[in-house]
């Protein structure tokens, strides 16, 4: 499957060889990384346009730090080439590369004040006018008044600020954030998110993100790479990514997916047709990702459709009847349902709670519909629960 | 008739964990309270230790026996050179065995625990085989006491400095090479500063050590004479009073420096 991922990423963003000139963003070519027998990271391609907000997004141990290490120097690839802005910089020690990180434990010197944390990249460099320079970055992430103080003293959420501020004034090509906020509490995790969104939008820079958290990748990013085993499954804007995703990791991590298995009966120009469990129901071509006989027909719980037996449903799409709720869950603006199949299959539906339909109650019989375009199809070689586990925190 | 006894019962068990800890206080600082109460000791015998009459004399003429001064300014030579050669090599012994890979390396750190395993008289009795063997025999004196002094000191600095750089946090290396810190820029900035007070705890440890080892230094002296070794030889003929003036000196000197210290941390924290 990686193979089938690494030749055609989404978005369009490898370009084809002999372009390799003055490329402005950063750039990995074939980048591998073994530690003794374990392969981290796999003949990685990637492509960064200068001032995007990039995210990788994966499970832990998927390789994306080690990527973003090799990026910031602090790991050298077991081959291939990283570039960022034209030049080569595989191989070029940290302190040589125009690029910051923001670490995941913040690795704010305890020794030294936040204005010396924040100068210290400029001090070492020998900038000028650092006082000026210092004072306008801690404005930027509000921490004028904190200057004097140690980072011991500040909260976890003015470290990562002052972590950020620190990075930042050295105005880098590729400002890399390692799981920036993994160690902040949900509320302070949301705000910092739109914070590090408002700044990445006012300082224009490039932004790589690594994360496990899908939520937080598809908020952030212009652009979402979805890591799995040291390869890149996917790469896209994050809508894209949601509603047509190539594999079943992508599809289980980035939010949930019913996957049902079925039989491609017919293809033409722009429409699969998929026989599914004895009801035909077709697919957008652009949407079907195997050119098998047989696939996982795929469709997001919340675009299920849920009604009463013989009622008339929103969609022109076929009506699959035979449904049985096996569990409810009442959430506020939605209702979650578990539907049991005629052919066993438990499928999810989330219904918003608009009104218009009342809400169904254990055992009652039911019928499910979706629009055709809303589906997608992905090869029956794929593990159907890859990514589910990972993807639910 | 029972509560009163019933509340003095449970007084005492409240306070029992004080009451412990001051009798073990003064168990430790009765024997220092008569030394600075002897250092203004006016003797009317050298050949009895007893506190005669009040006097200060010993501080204003604490050089009244030369040979006292000698010994405790030779002391203080030996026990700052061990210091620095100690504190020097042990530090680059600790960053070796915290951060690099080497043949041996675990044999050395077990082998680093062997000085302050072993009991002074093995130790001081080997090294001085070892001189002998060494055809240095007629050579005892001030540097084979420095050598005998920086082997032992030499553990208790390693053991030190490396527990606070193990408990070094190693991204903030990378962190500084991130910010363009060179490797030697880093170390200065950095690592140096963050590990200064391990050192610093070492070298007052290894400081202390030399200047109060009697056994080992012993052995390995000839005819030199340190400090410890002075008041052992005039203890059976009478201690003259300024040794208390040298050991309430010592005392006043240990409890400036961690006062210093502790105000130091105390305003730092209180900013």
């Amino acid at each position: 499957m990686s193979q089938v991922a690494e030749q055609s990423p989404g978005g369009g963003a490898v370009p084809a060889a002999g372009e390799e000139t003055a490329y402005d963003g950063l750039r990995l070519r074939q980048v591998t990384k073994r530690f003794g027998g374990f392969t981290a990271v796999e003949t990685l391609d990637l492509d960064v346009p200068r001032g995007s907000f990039f995210a990788l997004l994966g499970p832990s141990g998927c390789g994306k730090t080690t990527t973003l290490r090799m990026v910031a120097g602090l790991e050298t690839p077991t081959s291939g080439a990283i570039e960022l802005a034209g030049h080569d910089i595989t191989y070029a020690k940290p302190y040589r590369r125009p690029v910051n990180t923001v670490f995941q434990n913040y690795a704010l010197f305890p020794h030294l004040d936040i204005f010396e944390n924040v100068a210290f990249g400029l001090r070492r460099r020998k900038r000028k006018d650092v006082a000026d320079a210092v004072h306008r970055m801690l404005e930027l992430v509000e921490l004028e008044s904190q200057a004097k103080k140690k980072p011991a003293q500040l909260s976890g959420g003015q470290q990562q600020r002052v972590a950020l501020a620190r990075a930042l004034i050295n105005e880098p090509e590729v400002l890399l954030l390692d799981e920036p906020l993994g160690a902040l509490d949900l509320k302070l995790r949301r705000a910092m998110q739109i914070e590090i969104k408002r700044i990445q939008v006012e300082v224009g820079l490039t932004f790589v993100h690594v994360t496990h958290d899908q939520e937080e990748a598809m908020t952030m990013a212009d652009t979402v790479a979805v890591m799995n085993a040291g390869v890149i499954e996917q790469m896209g804007a994050p809508a894209e990514l949601y509603e047509n995703p190539r594999s079943t990791f992508v599809a289980n991590f980035l939010g949930q997916s019913n996957l049902i298995e079925g039989r491609v009966l017919r293809r033409d120009a722009d429409v699969v047709s998929v026989d599914m469990q004895g009801i035909t129901v077709s697919v957008p071509a652009a949407r079907a990702h195997t050119d098998g006989d047989r696939g996982w027909v795929g469709i997001r719980p919340e675009k299920v459709l849920i009604g009463e037996p013989g009622e008339e449903l929103d969609a022109p799409g076929n009506t699959i009847p035979g449904g049985v709720i096996s569990d409810v869950s009442f959430v506020g603006v939605s209702t979650q349902y578990l539907v049991r199949m005629p052919w066993g299959q438990e499928l999810q539906v989330f219904s918003q709670n608009t009104g218009r339909h009342r809400i169904f109650r254990h055992g009652e019989p039911v019928e499910l519909s979706w629009r055709p375009e809303y589906a997608f199809l992905l090869d029956i070689s794929q593990d159907a629960h890859a990514g589910a586990e990972e993807g639910e925190e | 008739m029972s509560r009163p006894a019933g509340t003095t019962g449970r007084w005492v068990r409240e306070h029992l964990v004080l009451l412990l800890g001051l009798l073990v206080l003064v168990y430790t600082f009765v024997p220092i309270a008569v030394v600075v109460l002897m250092s203004f000791n006016d003797p009317d015998s050298r050949l009895i230790y007893r506190f005669d009459g009040f006097t200060i004399d010993n501080w204003l003429n604490p050089c009244a026996e030369p040979s006292m001064c000698d010994a405790v300014v030779r002391s203080v030579e030996i026990g700052l050179l061990a210091t620095v050669l100690a504190t020097l090599l042990g530090t680059l012994a600790a960053f070796a065995m915290v951060r690099h890979r080497f043949v041996g390396r675990s044999t050395a750190n077990l082998l680093v625990f062997l000085p302050m395993a072993a009991p002074e008289i093995v130790l001081g009795a080997s090294l001085l085989a070892l001189f002998v063997a060494s055809g240095l025999g007629g050579q005892l004196g001030f540097w084979t006491i420095l050598v005998a002094h920086v082997m032992f000191c030499l553990s208790f600095v390693i053991v030190a400095v490396r527990a606070r750089l193990a408990g070094l946090d190693d991204t903030l290396e990378q962190a500084a090479m991130d910010l363009y810190a060179t490797p030697a820029q880093t170390f200065w900035r950095v690592t140096f500063p963050l590990v200064f007070p391990g050192i610093l705890g070492a070298a007052l440890l290894a400081f202390s050590l030399s200047f109060d080892d009697f056994i080992i230094t012993n052995l390995n002296a000839g005819n030199t004479t340190t400090f410890p070794m002075y008041v052992w030889g005039v203890a059976q003929r009478g201690v003259p009073m300024q040794v208390n003036v040298v050991g309430t000196v010592m005392l006043v000197l240990s409890i400036a420096i961690v006062l210093a210290g502790e105000l130091r941390a105390r305003r730092r924290a209180g900013r």
